[in-house]
């Protein structure tokens, strides 16, 4: 066991964790957030995407041993006091979702884009969400959703 | 020209409302099956074989019990019935394909369950087998089962015989034959299948939280394995992370076990696949070897049409027979032809099940028709065009059931597609390049595809509408949300009917105990025929409820009405409202068409219309006109209406890869009327983006038995980056036949999309690949290298 020590969500975190605990594990079953999904467990479908210290980061193959320190953000620490924030509120206006299922997983991959990158193109928005696989949408809305959503942050600032 | 947005008279429909369960969903908050504990809850887990066809020997499950923490470990032996009421197996200990489990454990956590397995002791003696369709109907071939002792699964036959085809090819000027050969493709919903099952004696025997496309279907398999009456098991759906048809046999299985495994150690059991698990038990889109043969004359009217459809079940019957009656009612394609003769069947062999997977054959077929309709035009020097201008389905004429047609919109969707891709100008443009690096290319694919069930299944639906003592509203029906958007579409389609807000509807997922099964949702039936009880239970509410205004008294002061609507004082003294007919209810409020400026709020009804002991719900039951096809000829009446739609795919190929960049694709559908047309926007650009995979990339690629893809590294979808730019066409025309005058969408979103590509392909390389998908080495060397 490990002990780590480390914020989810603006929250501190300390606990101890076995050397093979995974964070989307740590996160799902130990502290009840499931809001972040799990679909294959290599690292490919994005569906577990969390953003650690700012950058994307897909939770089924990311240690929790490792996180000492680390600023963690999930999808329950998106939105504000219960408001939408500017990326879940184009994807909804865009109809940017269908099963849900790899939305959490987008919205995470969009914010740790829009929060670096303001001003993105298109083929970097395409290239933020490439490791979030969609089944259903053909990714067109999700595009112009968050393409929407930089310009909805841009009028705010 | 009926593009999308002529049409009037909705209050609700025809627009892009948001979605009901969007806010959840994109916060996270929305529950999926794999979401939910439970105290005391064990994990369930399964042994599966790896083998394609073997016969377990000898089986040790008692290392796996000795484990502490595991609970249970069985095997077939054990389990009372191991063949489940359709014909998989819940246990086996005759493995029929790789994904064949032959025993369960239950243990407090995963990782128990993994060290249980691998604890279990078993000896398999390796079977003779067989794995593809050529060889599975050899003579002598090995049978998979005992009972169809030629792995022909002789329920699964169909035929179309109309007209007098032998006399018809003596006939022909020209006579055009090929075969195709589609791939096992995976659905690839992110959501891997989920279940937790529980002892529940408050419900009955059991109650299951999965991630069903179908509920009831779920039921059939728990009660079966339990031995109990279905008003003892409550299947509560949750929400699904896509399922495209696969979450049928895959997810009953999976409950079944899970159920089981709780009954036998009381504890709440949830089985979680991996994806590696889901990728070996989830049915696959089946291939099917397709011959054709077209007999035409010299002015290019096909006269007579030949084909053979076979496709690989796999190891058991997954819906084989309804696929192939479908695969058989389009088995002459979006054309009018005379005189047509075709076979389709199924055949077992030691892979993975064939199943449900969106187009239901569809887009197999299409794949290889619309490629044979261009080898025909160009086998007589015509435009590819012109060639299904003069043959493709209009008003007047019939299909393959021998159905007469109309409102047929297919030549306007397809004219309007051509003339805004420039079709036939890039056409002609490609045929010349010399490039040996890049060529580009253009391929069109059109279609027809029959609307709900048809004659496939009954496709009748119940629903019921509860309107509460504040005004909101709740429907209830056994038709269910996949993720394609059924709940937003049904609570407007309750907005309209009824007659109140959008934003008053709410709908929930399927609860077994609490609604009558309405059949599965599939077929792209949902809104355009299982909708039609919503609108029923819609309508007879609305009018219950506009009785109920009158008969509370909402109408009787003539004082209100008359200052409401600026009339002098007494003016309508001697008006009296009686009649239901003098009052409209709409977006939640009530009036009368003489004095529609007197409102009465809906809540303010039912706020007294509770404590008055009225009826405020509404339960009805559709029963659609009967559609019935002779099962020799497959003549008759095959379903209420058909959509029409037309893709052109533009792509660029790498000569020096066999790389190909889907650059744009083009998708035209008539959807009859468009309930929500972002909605529908979003079924074509996700079926787009589908079809090209299905297209490009996606293969199973089982080697002996054994798929060679077992999770998503290596079973490659399209990601953002791959995707093309898509122009999308909506048209709308007069057909009465669905729900409001909808059509489907889902399938035909998807099911033409393949065919274009390929057809863009020969363009480019001036070569055609008949076995699909166009991978590298399909487009480099002209075949499969495994």
């Amino acid at each position: 066991m490990i002990t780590v020590d480390f914020t989810v969500n603006g929250e501190r975190v300390k606990l101890d964790v076995s050397e093979s605990a995974r964070l989307v594990d740590l996160l799902r079953e130990t502290l009840g957030l499931t809001g972040t999904k799990e679909g294959c467990a290599v690292g490919e479908c994005g569906a577990c995407t969390v953003i650690v210290n700012g950058k994307a980061v897909c939770s089924c193959i990311t240690l929790a041993a490792g996180l000492n320190g680390a600023n963690v953000i999930t999808i329950e620490g998106v939105s504000k006091n219960g408001e939408l924030d500017d990326i879940q509120q184009a994807i909804l206006d865009h109809h940017a979702l269908q099963c849900g299922f790899c939305t959490p997983g987008i919205v995470m991959s969009a914010k740790a884009l829009l929060d670096a990158n303001p001003n993105p193109t298109t083929e970097e928005i395409q290239q933020a969400i490439a490791g979030n696989l969609c089944r259903c949408t053909g990714y067109q809305q999700v595009i112009d959703a968050i393409a929407d959503a930089a310009e909805r942050r841009a009028v705010q600032e | 020209m009926p593009l999308f947005g002529d049409k009037t008279g909705f209050d609700v429909l025809n627009q892009s409302k948001p979605r009901i369960d969007g806010a959840d969903k994109v916060t996270g908050r929305t529950r999926y099956a794999a979401d939910y504990t439970m105290p005391g809850m064990l994990y369930g887990g399964m042994l599966r074989s790896g083998l394609a066809s073997a016969r377990v020997v000898h089986i040790d499950i008692s290392p796996a019990l000795a484990i502490p923490g595991v609970h249970a470990a069985i095997t077939a032996k054990e389990l009372p019935n191991a063949k489940s009421w359709a014909s998989y197996q819940y246990l086996t200990d005759v493995v029929r394909y790789e994904g064949d489990v032959v025993a369960l454990v239950a243990a407090e956590s995963r990782e128990l369950v993994r060290d249980a397995l691998e604890a279990i002791e078993v000896e398999y003696e390796p079977l003779d087998a067989v794995y593809d369709i050529r060889s599975a109907i050899q003579p002598g071939a090995h049978a998979v089962h005992e009972e169809y002792p030629d792995n022909k699964f002789s329920q699964s036959v169909y035929r179309i015989k109309k007209g007098d085809v032998e006399a018809a090819f003596a006939r022909a000027d020209v006579i055009v034959e090929r075969e195709y050969e589609t791939q096992y493709a995976e659905h690839a919903y992110i959501e891997p299948e989920a279940v937790l099952a529980y002892n529940n004696p408050n419900e009955g025997d059991m109650t299951v939280l999965s991630s069903s496309q179908n509920p009831f279907f779920t039921r059939r398999y728990v009660a079966d394995i339990l031995g109990t009456s279905m008003n003892r098991v409550q299947i509560i759906q949750q929400t699904l992370g896509g399922s495209f048809g696969g979450k049928e046999e895959g997810v009953g299985l999976a409950a079944a076990r899970a159920a089981y495994l709780a009954r036998l150690t009381g504890r709440p059991v949830k089985i979680v696949f991996s994806r590696e698990e889901s990728f070996l038990e989830s049915a696959k889109r089946h291939p099917f070897l397709l011959r054709y043969k077209a007999g035409i004359t010299k002015e290019g009217r096909i006269i007579a049409w030949q084909g053979t459809q076979i496709d690989n079940c796999g190891a058991y019957n997954n819906q084989t027979q309804f696929m192939n009656w479908r695969a058989n009612a389009h088995s002459a394609g979006a054309y009018a032809i005379d005189n047509i003769e075709t076979e389709t069947f199924g055949v077992f062999t030691n892979n993975v099940h064939g199943g449900a997977f969106r187009g239901y054959s569809s887009p197999q077929l299409i794949y290889g028709q619309e490629q044979f309709i261009d080898e025909c035009a160009a086998e007589l020097g015509m435009r590819e065009t012109d060639f299904r201008r003069i043959n493709c389905l209009k008003d007047g004429l019939s299909n393959a059931t021998g159905t007469t047609l109309n409102t047929v919109t297919l030549s306007e969707v397809m004219e309007y597609t051509l003339a805004q891709t420039d079709y036939e100008n890039k056409r002609a443009k490609h045929a010349k390049q010399t490039s040996k690096e890049y060529r580009y290319g253009i391929g069109m694919a059109i279609s027809h595809r029959s609307c709900g069930f048809g004659a496939e299944a009954p496709d009748a639906s119940g629903a019921m509408l509860i309107a509460n003592e504040d005004g909101s509203v709740y429907l209830n029906t056994g038709l269910a949300e996949n993720g394609q958007g059924l709940k937003t579409a049904y609570a407007m389609i309750v907005a309209e009917s009824l007659g109140v807000c959008y934003e008053a509807v709410s709908f929930y997922g399927t609860n077994t105990h609490s609604i009558p099964d309405c059949g599965m949702t599939v077929a792209s039936r949902g809104t355009v025929m299982g909708a039609q009880s919503v609108k029923l239970a819609g309508l007879k509410l609305n009018a219950i409820m506009r009785q109920n205004a009158i008969e509370l008294g909402f109408f009787s002061d003539t004082a209100k009405i008359e200052k409401a609507c600026g009339l002098a004082e007494g003016s309508l003294r001697d008006l009296v409202v009686s009649d239901p007919e003098q009052l409209e209810l709409k977006q939640s409020e009530f009036y009368l068409k003489e004095y529609p400026a007197y409102r009465v709020p809906f809540g303010a009804v039912t706020g007294s219309g509770l404590w008055a002991g009225k009826q405020m719900s509404a339960f009805e039951w559709f029963t659609p006109p009967p559609c019935i096809q002779d099962h020799e000829t497959g003549q008759g009446t095959a379903a209420p209406t058909y959509a029409y739609g037309c893709v052109v795919a533009e792509v660029r190929v790498d000569l020096r890869t066999g790389y190909v960049d889907v650059l744009h694709v083009t998708s035209s559908h008539d959807v009859g009327t468009a309930v929500n047309p972002a909605l529908i926007r979003g079924q074509v650009y996700g079926g787009i983006v589908m079809g090209q995979g299905y297209g490009i990339c996606e293969d199973m690629e089982p080697v002996k038995g054994k798929c060679v893809c077992t999770n998503l590294d290596s079973y490659i979808i399209p990601t953002a980056m791959d995707i093309p730019e898509m122009q999308i066409n909506l048209f709308e025309c007069d057909d009465p036949s669905g729900t409001y005058g909808a059509k489907s969408v889902g399938e035909p979103a998807t099911e033409a999309v393949a065919a274009a590509i390929a057809n863009a392909i020969a363009n480019a390389t001036g070569k055609r690949i008949r076995t699909n998908p166009a991978s590298l080495e399909q487009v480099l060397l002209g075949k499969k290298l495994r």
